[in-house]
């Protein structure tokens, strides 16, 4: 058998980060649950929400930290210190916590020019002031030329919940009202136009904003939020797979009621995207019961971050599961899958 | 948006499912050729509003699917040489090869880029005087043309510092091949309208005539897909054997005259393996003496590469039609689109890759 020869190429087991691991699919979420989630293993951790949400002395905070990679760092909508600050705020208000302290870590890449590192400072303190929290601790580190990308940023962010306030894939009920604030995929295409230097007639903006004012509006407004999920990395698709599948449930999505701006869908049409995958970083989804809807999208449409608010779907029954489908314009329905990694674009 | 929501208007989808109810009264096999379309029929889900007695056939026109695996391992070599930058359409990077993918190999620090055209790589290689730039030419004769063009700018720029890994397939050869297969079920086939609106259609008339088997040249969204089935079970039910043009907004009989003369004088018609199918002849495009410096297999000795297939992947009797991809035992099982088996699972156009997306939970 010394000459036995085997040929066959795969399974090819990664023995090394390949990019698709940090894509928000199928392979990032193996490596958490296989390679990080076991290992550091405790009851905050696994409830896997946003924000951890810890309860010290009676009162309840929300914990997160996010890291922000970005090329370009400056683009159409935004930057990559607004998105850092933005990103970790609506981590935060996701669980449903008014934000209040946020850290700034920068790893900068040697050759960097200041004048670039403090447009990127200037544009962090602008948003954490029109957020109205306070940038309290931070640390920078500069790496050897050659990583290619400039800065990186990371930012943890402290917020407190109010008493009363349960945000959580837990709380998800069969009945419940699936809800959006914004059209779909503008950021993700935004971001990989300016990279790609594909040159399109029409600029599309990055979505990228602060969502903790419009969640403390609903707060304020009564709503009985059962769960709320900012769509970033991986998209409508892949937050709405990863809520059916912690709370056991079937969602039903109507694909007719999303709204996706014309020129991002063109974009797509032409790159061979699916917008439903693309991220977003200023548009969340929200869990209500089926009474509230119409109230809860008054409420949203008041905030200038709602304007495009709009009932996409249903939380049908329990499923053992998770299970998400799409009722397609045709009448099909279609379930929806979490990718491998990142969307490749197609040959042709 | 225009040109697109008119072929995907849920009223008109409706209209033409129920004539093809109306017009058929015995059970046909159709290939749809393209992997354009067979994405398409299974994101739409058109074969669940066709009747039953109509079996569609997920072809062969999935580029990344069938370029072979000595293909891939070629790549994997050139891109792993000092001072290259090889470049490659986004979903070759996932595709197998006998030890590596791209992917890996990019981890591991191989200069790879995505483009998106052959245009972009030869940009690379003006801007980097000091490396090689390889652009792995894979697709049919809608993505030949482009890859004729660089080869064509290279040589009029005399640019020394970029070449082509070449292994661009001819659509007519393979339905040819497929036709004259023992074992064919094919009744009627939807012709790839990209590969047309290059190409045009009078490749197909002979075809047609000498087989009795009607083509319909197809587009890609729903309606587009369900007109040409309209019109092939019409044929079939009518016992007509005719080449006929269902996406004539885009495709003409001559199709792109300027693109077929500049494939022409760039490539030599080859014989070429097909990853599943085997060798076909004068399937394949070469890149002619005249552009030999700008031939990457010669460039960096890779030509004597050749890699035998894996036995447990049945990409070869999903892409003739004789299985489904959910009746190939490894599916879903051994063969995932994170742990591709064959080229079928990788490419969000493989026939096996979209049942796995698309219809993973009937199987669950």
């Amino acid at each position: 058998m010394t000459d036995l020869e085997l040929n066959c190429p795969l399974p090819l087991q990664y023995d090394q980060i390949v990019m698709a691991h940090g894509g928000g699919g199928r392979l990032m979420q193996q490596l958490l649950d296989s390679i990080i989630q076991p290992v550091f293993s405790n009851p905050i951790l696994n409830q896997k929400h946003d924000s951890a949400v810890l309860n010290i002395n009676g009162s309840r905070l929300a914990f997160t930290t996010d890291s922000y990679v970005v090329k370009p760092l400056f683009f159409s909508g935004g930057d990559i210190g607004k998105l850092a600050v933005c990103g970790t705020l609506n981590d935060l208000a996701m669980s449903g916590a008014l934000p209040l302290y946020i850290s700034c870590a920068l790893i900068i890449e040697e050759g960097f020019a200041i004048k670039d590192l403090q447009r990127i400072i200037q544009s962090m303190q602008q948003a954490a002031q029109q957020a109205g929290v306070l940038i309290v601790t931070g640390d920078t580190k500069v790496v050897e030329h050659g990583s290619r990308d400039g800065v990186y940023i990371n930012t943890a962010g402290i917020g407190i919940i109010d008493g009363n306030i349960n945000v959580s894939p837990a709380n998800i009920q069969a009945g419940d009202s699936i809800i959006i604030n914004s059209d779909l995929a503008r950021h993700g295409i935004a971001v990989m136009l300016e990279r790609e230097g594909l040159n399109f007639e029409s600029s599309i903006k990055s979505d990228c904003a602060n969502l903790s004012g419009l969640v403390q509006l609903l707060i304020q407004a009564g709503i009985d939020i059962h769960c709320m999920r900012d769509l970033t990395r991986g998209g409508l698709a892949s937050c709405l797979i990863e809520l059916a599948t912690a709370s056991r449930h079937h969602f039903e999505i109507d694909e007719t009621a999303l709204p996706i701006h014309q020129d991002v869908n063109s974009a797509c049409e032409i790159l061979g995207f699916d917008p439903l995958y693309i991220a977003n970083e200023g548009c969340f989804a929200l869990f209500v019961p089926e009474a509230q809807t119409e109230q809860t999208l008054a409420a949203i449409r008041e905030h200038p971050l709602g304007q495009q608010a709009c009932l996409i779907g249903k939380v049908k029954t329990a499923h053992p599961k998770g299970l998400v489908t799409l009722q397609t314009a045709m009448g099909i329905s279609r379930v929806l899958d979490l990718l491998s990694g990142e969307q490749l674009p197609r040959i042709c | 948006m225009k040109y697109l929501d008119e072929y995907r208007d849920p009223e008109t989808v409706k209209k033409l499912t129920a004539a093809i109810k109306t017009i058929t009264t015995q059970s046909w096999n159709i290939m749809e050729v393209c992997g354009g379309q067979t994405h398409s029929i299974i994101k739409y889900g058109i074969d669940q509003l066709l009747p039953d007695t109509i079996n569609l056939i997920h072809g062969p026109g999935c580029p990344v699917c069938v370029t072979p695996l000595a293909y891939i391992d070629k790549a994997l070599a050139i891109a792993v040489q000092p001072k290259v930058i090889f470049c490659s359409f986004g979903d070759m990077l996932r595709v197998p090869g006998s030890h590596h993918d791209l992917l890996s190999l990019k981890a591991q620090g191989a200069d790879i880029r995505i483009v998106y055209s052959p245009l972009d790589a030869m940009k690379l290689a003006r801007q980097h005087p000091d490396k090689h730039v390889v652009f792995f030419g894979v697709g049919f004769e809608t993505t030949a043309p482009t890859t004729a063009l660089a080869a064509h700018q290279a040589k009029q720029l005399d640019l020394n510092n970029f070449s082509l890994l070449i292994c661009h397939v001819r659509v007519p050869p393979v339905m040819q091949a497929l036709l004259n297969s023992p074992g064919n079920q094919v009744q009627g086939f939807l012709g790839a309208g990209h590969v047309c609106s290059i190409m045009g259609y009078h490749e197909y008339l002979p075809l047609s005539a000498q087989h009795k088997i009607p083509i319909v040249i197809t587009g890609f969204e729903p309606v587009d897909i369900l007109h040409g089935l309209y019109l092939c079970i019409k044929q079939l039910e009518e016992k007509r054997y005719q080449v006929e043009n269902e996406y004539s907004r885009v495709v003409k009989e001559q199709g792109n005259q300027p693109a077929q003369q500049l494939m022409r004088q760039v490539f030599d018609v080859v014989d070429r393996s097909w990853r599943g199918l085997g060798e076909i002849a004068a399937s394949g495009l070469a890149l002619t003496d005249e552009y030999e410096q700008w031939n990457a297999e010669q460039r960096f000795a890779v030509t004597t590469i050749n890699t035998q297939e894996p036995a447990a992947c049945r990409s070869g009797d999903v892409l003739q039609g004789l299985i489904k991809p959910a009746q190939c035992p490894e599916f879903g099982n051994s063969c995932t689109p994170e742990h591709p088996l064959g080229a079928t699972m990788v490419s969000s156009e493989g026939a096996c890759a979209a049942y796995y997306r698309y219809r993973r939970y009937q199987h669950d």
